[in-house]
């Protein structure tokens, strides 16, 4: 099983591990999959990840970044202090693991409603806009020259996208048809700065402890693009989970989050933060019917996927609360 | 003519036994499933009480707006197409006020718990 694979494959670079123990999958579909375990150590056991693809898939689909560049966008951002996981190991031919990498594993919270609600993030809440924001400009701030091949992105490339992938659901939608002409419209043309944009920076790829933000997950969806648009991401309201006045992540204000970016030298651009979050907002609802769509479609007809689609509409709620705000 | 119970209180009484009989005996991801599976049932209960009124007034809003008639479906295509052509903006008389209605008679099915559905519907 996984676990005598996985110890052969830790002895061969960790001195002194003689095997692994406790391996146990936390979430993953077919081309993609995170197991935890410990490596057994004689001065004690060290907490470890692996995510991969296992053998047999190959390149990683459409917008994904590739395992092996999440594993050099995390190594980067461990070398530079931000929070991230050392990668330990990434994954050879001869491992017979597939492909992918084991990096550290870090203790804390990633599910939003424990981070929003329990006394034991109390602390934490207050100052969490402030530390992503320099968390953030910590990332747009990463080498251009050591960072692996990656796609880039412009708005003008992202509302065609989206339109596309829209169209295909080949379903009605007024309040989507309006943002995307309101996207369209207000289209800010290629950013003046194109850096590392992480792509999904937001509740559940953030590990939190009770003293703030410990890790930044999941780099799959990391691209060259416009550094506004991580912030605009974590503004969407779906990530507020209930906290609707306390647009970042439920925990606090833009104002905090900007602050806490600026301090670390960059710059915001506030219209254009609001364009992210509005093209956020409805790329969270096109996903949403995506899902629907695998679900009807797809080989996973699964009661989540089909609830999912549902949640839409939620997105058409947010779009008019932003786009045509009642008196 | 079918007979009775309902098909609402057919699936009500389900989701129910689900939820009172069920729930607390199971644990784990199966317990989170379950929920869903429960959410969903709900989700259906509603839309079958709240459905043909959302959507013939919806229809009728439509026809208003457009100068057309068509299934629902169609109407919204048309609408849809003249929003992206731009022949139709916000600007335009009862616009705002459709979408809006449309949108909360959606989220009143979909998801009333949401929270800025609750904040709109303390708003209205």
């Amino acid at each position: 099983m996984i676990e005598e694979q996985l110890g052969r494959c830790v002895a061969a670079w960790y001195p002194g591990a003689t095997g692994v123990t406790g391996a146990a999958k936390l979430s993953g579909g077919a081309s993609q999959e995170t197991w935890t375990f410990d490596i057994v150590h004689a001065s004690g056991n060290v907490g470890a990840i692996l995510r991969r693809a296992p053998p047999g898939y190959g390149a990683s689909p459409g917008r994904a970044a590739g395992l092996d560049a999440e594993a050099t966008l995390m190594q980067l951002a461990h070398d530079a202090g931000l929070p991230s996981p050392r990668v330990m190991h990434v994954l050879k031919p001869e491992d017979e693991l597939g492909r992918g990498f084991i990096m550290q594993r870090i203790e804390g919270e990633t599910i939003a409603r424990k981070i929003l609600r329990d006394e034991q993030f109390a602390k934490a809440r207050p100052v969490l806009a402030r530390q992503l924001g320099r968390v953030i400009a910590g990332i747009h701030g990463l080498p251009a020259t050591k960072l692996p091949k990656l796609r880039e992105m412009s708005a003008t490339k992202e509302i065609a996208d989206l339109e596309r992938e829209y169209r295909s659901f080949n379903w009605p939608r007024p309040v989507f048809e309006l943002a995307l002409r309101w996207l369209r419209e207000r289209d800010p043309g290629p950013s003046k700065e194109v850096t590392l944009v992480h792509g999904d920076f937001r509740h559940g790829n953030l590990i939190i402890g009770p003293d703030g933000v410990r890790a930044v997950l999941d780099w799959e969806l990391a691209h060259l693009g416009d550094p506004m648009e991580d912030l605009g991401w974590i503004c969407v309201n779906s990530w507020r989970f209930g906290e609707i006045d306390k647009p970042v992540g439920g925990f606090g204000s833009r104002e905090e989050l900007f602050a806490g970016y600026e301090e670390a030298g960059r710059k915001v651009d506030p219209i254009r933060v609001t364009f992210w979050e509005v093209m956020g907002t409805l790329r969270w609802g096109i996903m949403c019917c995506g899902m629907m769509q695998r679900f009807r479609q797809g080989p996973d007809h699964s009661m989540e996927r089909a609830m999912i689609g549902r949640r839409s509409s939620e997105t058409e709620i947010d779009l008019l609360r932003l786009l045509a705000p009642r008196a | 003519m079918q007979d009775e119970p309902t098909p609402t209180e057919l699936i009500k009484a389900v989701a129910d036994f689900l939820r009172n009989e069920i729930a607390p005996e199971i644990k784990g991801h199966n317990a989170f499933k379950l929920r869903v599976g429960i959410n969903a049932l709900d989700l259906v209960t509603r839309q079958l009480a709240l459905e043909q009124g959302s959507d013939a007034a919806e229809a009728a809003r439509l026809k208003q707006l457009l100068g057309a008639d068509g299934s629902l479906i169609d109407l919204n295509r048309a609408l849809c197409e003249k929003i992206a052509k731009g022949e139709v903006d916000l600007q335009r008389p009862g616009l705002a006020e459709h979408l809006w209605q449309t949108t909360m008679d959606k989220l009143a099915v979909d998801q009333p718990n949401y929270a800025s559905y609750k904040r709109e519907l303390g708003n209205k």
